[in-house]
């Protein structure tokens, strides 16, 4: 049999049958995550289609989008999701238990060698683990629900090698824009990026290389399961790229000669050098999201936390990614750190990112921001800049109140 | 005749339809914040039947398709592209608002152009010059024929092509 990619490997096994780039065919979908922004579409969908969910437990409902409930259509949208989901016997991650992509990989519903459709672009996560995970709009979620499978064509895969280690006081975030700068935001439109990071990375810093894959256009981004995942999961057999696989191309990243990297306003290929940045005012800084919210980046953030102050000019706003997250700071004295620093904690969530609530930003204010997309008047107002930038440095701009580097900071005595 | 708003390359959802206006935030009146901090003008001066003409990448970002159906709401006829990404080329599908990926159609498409759309005959009139489209793929015809995927899955309940 021709060699495979991992992509087309999850894909064969979903469709019952080998397929190959390029491809299109129905595939068997394992799980379907709708979040409640969206729910009330995927409902009137299948009420449309006159259908149910065929498996209700392979169906979960979360509130994460503006929870608690902004407004009062926000509530009604919220009801309604909750609602369905108790009485359709679907699983349901209500307020405050975390953003759908860090929720679903901490309940182990996400799988290596797994394909999951979610009602989010940012649904790329779960390559993370080992599965095929990727974001759908109302109406092939609501038709996936009710068939237990959808229609796709199979993506020609992009391959990402990485070579050397990083050096201090760079992570996987750098790593994940440097190559969105590489490719651009169309660069790997259509096509599955499979990034071979051998045994590098904790699975944290996997799903934010995992997340970002949509920004270059990607339909999944596939971590080759190593280190900590290969570890923690039952990853089968099977779940490896075959020798001789076909990939449309290959980015290769020397890790040694990686800084510290921002998304420039109005978007995220747009990536600089930290360095070249300095000086800028900042008013807000957004510790959070899906790309960026849990504890390995509060860790990296009260690190350059601790002992220091934010500057009064400046806000910090604190959203872990879930419950859990939040637990784990609590227990491990990361939040107080945080805390005493003066950070602001919000509800586990998705924040500000899309502008709905909990830190939206006025005309001319400059956000540094943690997580994914900083489009014109994502946050707020289309008058307001957002920089993207990794959790280390995202903290040494709240306490500069300017753009910087953490070694730029005074030096903590005592 | 039908009017031509020309956008730029990398247009994304945001720009199309503001997270903040989604109808999970504003209700049923969303559509009217159609690229508002774009062309704040385009929502209320577009008019039913219109083509929007794109560069590459059109529909980069989130996966709400709130966003094409507030364009769907206000009559737009089809967008004509350079490129489409992939999560925002399904919704339009799905929605079945045409989404031409024709690059050397949309790149010569200019701003208040005047043109003629004919969709069963896969052509774009401007004066006196004729655009032809690219024919549709046989997984989609058979999808459209029914109207849309969701029809046909209604229809068969089963997808185009599956045994």
């Amino acid at each position: 049999m021709r060699p495979q990619t991992l992509a087309e490997k999850i894909l064969s096994r979903h469709a019952g049958r080998p397929v190959w780039a390029g491809e299109l065919c129905v595939v068997e979908v394992d799980h379907v995550m709708v979040v409640d922004s969206i729910a009330p579409s995927v409902l009137e969908v299948l009420q449309d289609l006159r259908a149910e969910p065929r498996y209700p437990d392979r169906v979960s409902f979360v509130i994460d989008h503006a929870a608690p409930a902004v407004n009062e259509s926000v509530a009604a949208a919220q009801r309604q999701a909750r609602t369905y989901a108790r009485e359709h016997g679907c699983l349901l991650f209500e307020v405050g238990r975390g953003i759908c992509h860090q929720v679903l990989i901490e309940e182990g519903i996400v799988q290596p060698g797994k394909l999951i459709l979610g009602s989010d672009s940012h649904s790329t996560t779960y390559g993370a683990v080992g599965a095929f995970g990727t974001g759908m709009g109302a109406t092939d979620i609501a038709l996936a629900a009710a068939a237990g499978r959808t229609w796709l064509k199979v993506p020609a895969s992009l391959k990402v090698v990485l070579r050397g280690e990083l050096g201090p006081g760079v992570g996987a975030k750098d790593l994940a824009l440097e190559m969105i700068g590489r490719l651009g935001a169309d660069g790997a439109t259509y096509m599955s990026i499979e990034i071979d990071a051998g045994d590098r990375f904790s699975r944290g810093e996997r799903m934010t290389l995992a997340n970002l894959c949509v920004e270059a256009g990607a339909k999944a981004g596939l971590v080759l399961p190593g280190g900590e995942v290969a570890r923690d999961y039952a990853v089968p057999e099977w779940l490896r790229p075959d020798p001789g696989a076909q990939y449309r191309a290959t980015l290769e990243i020397d890790l040694a000669e990686l800084s510290p990297r921002m998304s420039v306003p109005h978007q995220v290929d747009q990536v600089r050098e930290v360095a070249g940045l300095r000086g800028r005012k900042v008013d807000q800084v957004f510790l959070g999201s899906c790309t960026n919210g849990r504890l390995e980046d509060l860790h990296a953030a009260a690190q350059v936390l601790r002992g220091r102050r934010v500057n009064p000019g400046t806000r910090l706003l604190v959203i872990p990614a879930s419950s859990l997250v939040l637990e784990a700071a609590a227990e491990d004295g990361t939040l107080l750190t945080l805390l005493q620093a003066g950070a602001v904690l919000g509800t586990p969530g998705c924040g500000p990112c899309m502008g709905r609530h909990q830190g939206v930003l006025a005309p001319g204010e400059v956000c540094v921001s943690t997580s994914n997309r900083n489009f014109l008047g994502r946050m707020g107002s289309a008058e307001a800049e957002i920089y993207l930038a990794s959790p280390a440095v995202a903290a040494a701009c709240a306490v500069a109140g300017q753009i910087a580097l953490p070694e730029d900071l005074e030096a903590v005595h005592g | 005749m039908a009017r031509v708003w020309k956008f730029p390359d990398a247009i994304n959802t945001d720009d199309i339809l503001p997270g903040k206006y989604a109808p999970f935030m504003v209700g049923d009146d969303f559509h009217r914040y159609a690229f508002h901090h774009l062309r704040p003008e385009f929502a209320e001066q577009v008019r039913p039947g219109d083509i929007l003409a794109g560069g590459r990448n059109w529909g980069l970002g989130s996966s709400r398709e709130y966003a094409p159906q507030a364009l769907k709401r206000l009559g737009v006829a089809a967008i004509v592209a350079v490129s489409f990404a992939r999560i925002h080329y399904r919704n339009l599908l799905n929605l079945g608002l045409p989404a031409l990926d024709e690059p050397e159609i949309a790149a010569s498409l200019r701003d208040g152009d005047q043109v003629t759309l004919d969709l069963e005959a896969g052509t774009l009139q401007r004066g006196e010059e004729i655009f032809h489209f690219h024919p549709v793929p046989e997984f989609l015809r058979e999808a459209l024929k029914e109207g849309s995927i969701l029809a046909y899955y209604r229809r068969y309940q089963k997808f185009p092509g599956e045994a």
